[in-house]
């Protein structure tokens, strides 16, 4: 029943041309990241069939939505696709109980195993079922949107940059639904945005996206430790995120324990109960490297590795990669004269320095904070 | 203030040929102003003139069209004598029928202002939920644009309860048939001794033109309200 998403497609638009191609698993989110005018918008429209491709193909499992060879152009009424949009765009004549009950009664029978019940108490929205619209907040209005985009029991959820219009308090309310999302309902979600601490915080895959053109897609991990991908190196706040979880509270040492594959890793202590499955964060500028291992040093996580990858940055720093023994691969920013004098090249073990771990729960703000752009 | 069996037929009459034509003019101007809001074709702008020139033709001048079209020599006239014994000059029907052309260009104007005033986006995201486009006609689009068509009727009626030169000229002016208010004011006032008539007549006129916009003011309103 469950099907993942394929999309190729192929459109012009003026002077700009769109040739993208990406697909996204069944279970899980998979987020579309790029900055403004990268064709972001024209493939979720692709998708959810607003904006019909020159040429290309697109299918959910193996239910073809497009497919300008054969003539299939599925209207977007009967795509089952649930769009949450930038702005709500809720039915403003409508109560919140209305809204969600439209897509559910336009579900011709479809089962996506979204519960009204579930969907209420996820969203925290059963106390805003009697309002009107017009009387929610920002976030409020958000999150009915999402509940209602479920309750059309939809093959595919797409989120188009469902938190720009809010504020980064709004924003730091609503992530932690988002998060609940993809744990609560099994079904696919292509998240796009252009805030990587979106990406960091709630993808498991990720498609990059730079003029039109998918220039990296795989798993989060994978993508992100990237060090050649001007898009992601380049940024300040570029990052290694390392999926474990929770092995032991040091609560004497106020430091917790993550078990990250074969490596460990101490994070300030967390809230989160032994076992939780956890996402650390790790600023490619926290980083640095070292040719021996460095002694009497505050520094809490020292980890041995071997360099897998170099590559210039705009500012004229060097971003290397990684590759941690036993583990996934980190990033780390250091300057072109530290590359000569430690005579980094590539396959020469270092010493990866962690400054510091950002795991979301640790400190107030989480994530987000970290890099609010 | 007692009314002559003439004068009741007079309002009964105007009251029928205007609940009549807004009846079968109302669907066709929101339809019309829904073309006119949201359709992207070539004879737009044509269309829209022709939609609102009974708005500055002389009345007379559409009396004198609808007798050349909808006359019993006319095109569509002969064919409705013909098929459907369907006869409009000189009948109620027919009082109907121009008074509803002349009254169609306020009633489109209204009805418009409300449709253009729809977010689009609003319609898109129904669809993603699966509304096909006479569901969303039906479930978004007239329910958001309630206030216009409700003032596109008021409006309609209100016009439809005046029209005199249309009428006239189409329908004739036949007490208890064709004769509306202002037939029946203007018929008063050419006997010798229709002056007290006249004014009764034109009393009631007044109180519904009146009544019709106070109505239209208080829908207005309470729409305001309720965003």
């Amino acid at each position: 029943m469950r099907a993942g998403l394929d999309v190729a497609v192929v459109k012009q638009l003026g002077a700009f041309s769109l040739d993208a191609a990406f697909s996204a698993p069944a279970q899980g989110v998979t987020a579309l990241f790029g900055r403004s005018g990268a064709g972001k918008s024209a493939t979720l429209g692709a998708i959810a069939g607003a904006l019909r491709p020159d040429r290309g193909r697109i299918a959910l499992g193996d239910r073809v939505l497009f497919d300008a060879d054969r003539g299939v152009d599925a209207p977007m009424e009967r795509r089952a696709i649930g769009w949450v949009f930038q702005d709500a765009r809720l039915f403003p004549h409508l109560s919140v109980r209305a809204n969600l009950d439209y897509g559910a009664r336009r579900a011709r029978g479809r089962d996506a195993g979204v519960r009204f019940d579930e969907v209420l108490s996820v969203l925290g929205i059963e106390p805003l079922l009697a309002r009107r619209p017009t009387r929610l907040s920002g976030g409020e209005r958000q999150r009915v949107a999402i509940g209602r985009a479920l309750l059309s029991q939809p093959s595919l959820l797409l989120m188009d940059e469902p938190l720009s219009a809010l504020d980064a308090p709004r924003r730091a309310e609503i992530l932690p639904y988002l998060a609940r999302l993809k744990t609560h309902f099994a079904l696919p979600i292509l998240y796009v945005t252009h805030a990587l601490a979106e990406v960091v915080r709630l993808a498991d895959q990720l498609v990059v996206l730079d003029e039109g053109r998918v220039v990296a897609q795989g798993a989060l991990a994978d993508v992100l430790a990237r060090a050649d991908l001007p898009l992601l190196a380049g940024r300040a706040d570029a990052a290694a995120t390392l999926d474990g979880i929770v092995a032991e509270h040091l609560s004497a040492r106020g430091l917790s324990r993550l078990r990250i594959g074969d490596i460990d890793l101490y994070a300030p202590r967390l809230h989160q109960a032994l076992g939780e499955p956890v996402r650390a964060v790790v600023l490619a500028r926290d980083v640095l490297l070292a040719r021996v291992r460095p002694e009497a040093i505050s520094a809490r996580n020292i980890l041995p590795g071997r360099v897998a990858g170099l590559a210039s940055r705009p500012d004229g720093s060097v971003m290397v990669r990684v590759a941690l023994d036993g583990g996934p691969a980190l990033l780390a920013a250091i300057t072109a004269d530290a590359v000569q004098s430690l005579s980094l090249a590539y396959g020469e073990p270092v010493w990866a320095i962690l400054k510091s771990v950002a795991v979301e729960g640790a400190a107030p703000g989480g994530l987000l904070a970290m890099f609010d752009d | 203030m007692s009314f002559s069996p003439d004068e009741l037929a007079a309002i009964r009459t105007s009251l029928i040929v205007a609940a009549r034509a807004v009846a079968f003019a109302l669907p066709l101007a929101v339809a019309m102003a829904w073309v006119l809001a949201r359709g992207r074709f070539v004879g737009r702008p044509i269309l829209d003139l022709l939609v609102h020139s009974p708005m500055v033709l002389p009345p007379v001048l559409v009396g004198y069209g609808l007798l050349l079209v909808f006359g019993v020599q006319g095109p569509v006239g002969g064919w409705l004598l013909r098929t459907l014994h369907v006869r409009l000059v000189f009948t109620s029907t027919g009082a109907s029928l121009a008074s509803a052309v002349m009254a169609f260009p306020l009633m489109v104007r209204s009805a418009r202002l409300s449709l253009e005033g729809i977010d689009p986006a609003i319609e898109t995201a129904a669809r993603s939920l699966g509304a096909g486009a006479l569901d969303r006609m039906a479930t978004i689009v007239l329910p958001l644009a309630a206030p216009g068509v409700v003032s596109a009727a008021i409006v309609g009626f209100a016009a439809c309860l005046g029209e005199f030169g249309a009428v006239i000229t189409f329908a004739a002016n036949v007490p208890g048939q064709t004769q509306t208010l202002p037939l029946a004011i203007y018929s008063a006032l050419q006997a010798p001794d229709g002056d007290a008539t006249a004014f009764k007549l034109a009393g009631v006129s007044f109180a519904l033109a009146i009544t019709a916009l106070a109505a239209s003011e208080v829908v207005a309103r309470r729409v305001s309200l309720a965003r």
